[in-house]
């Protein structure tokens, strides 16, 4: 299972805080595609990945059992 | 008080500056990011800032070590409020020592200039005829932000 966490903007969209998915393993590239097709709207081009509280690329693997998290543009400060 | 942290309550700016005050430092910046009511002609009610914790927490704890590796001899403490924010409350608190004044000037707007890049918290404006989550749109990046 791979956790995922939404918030703000993606927070609302969904109507979710987190969700597990039921999946060995995938890329970040494919998790974003599946949060694009299963939440129109997503915007998943200009959405990063964290995975364990540390952004990743694009091509990176996400394993079971990891925690990542959608981040939209930051806007702190 | 954690020397990098998100809170929930009102900013207490004094306990941040205390925590990097020391014997050596001959100089203390504190920065604060506030509320502001217009942007752009636009009136703002109130914000509300959203972070991820954890992460926004250690991207904090990496821009402190970010900054010290820059300007040796600093010490940096920083806090984020989140929640719902009123015109002139304190979002954002950063707090720089150094022996000398030019190092805890610069230090500083790195400080928010990095926190405005890399740390996930989210600000909603709401106004009295909406509201919109803040955030410039980009694309992917071929690398990690901050890494």
């Amino acid at each position: 299972m791979i956790q995922v966490n939404y918030f703000a903007r993606l927070r609302e969209l969904t109507g979710k805080g987190q969700e597990t998915l039921d999946r060995d393993s995938m890329t970040v590239s494919e998790l974003l595609d599946w949060a694009e097709s299963t939440y129109p709207g997503f915007g998943a081009d200009t959405i990063q990945v964290a995975v364990n509280e540390e952004y990743a690329l694009i091509d990176d693997t996400i394993y079971s059992g990891d925690v990542c998290a959608f981040i939209p543009p930051v806007s702190g400060g | 008080m954690k020397q990098y942290e998100i809170v929930e309550t009102p900013i207490d700016i004094q306990q941040y500056s205390d925590y990097v005050l020391h014997p050596a430092a001959g100089a203390v910046t504190i920065f604060t990011g506030n509320v502001r009511e217009w942007t752009h002609g636009v009136k703002t009610l109130y914000l509300a800032y959203e972070a991820y914790i954890p992460m926004a927490e250690k991207k904090l704890a990496e821009i402190g070590a970010e900054m010290e590796a820059k300007w040796p001899g600093i010490r940096v403490a920083i806090a984020h409020r989140i929640g719902e924010l009123q015109v002139k409350d304190i979002a954002v608190v950063i707090a720089v020592s150094s022996p000398h004044r030019k190092a805890a000037y610069e230090a500083n707007e790195y400080a928010i200039d990095r926190i405005k890049e890399v740390v996930p918290i989210w600000k909603k404006e709401i106004w009295e005829d909406g509201e919109e989550w803040i955030g410039a749109q980009k694309k992917y990046p071929e690398k990690g932000v901050g890494q």
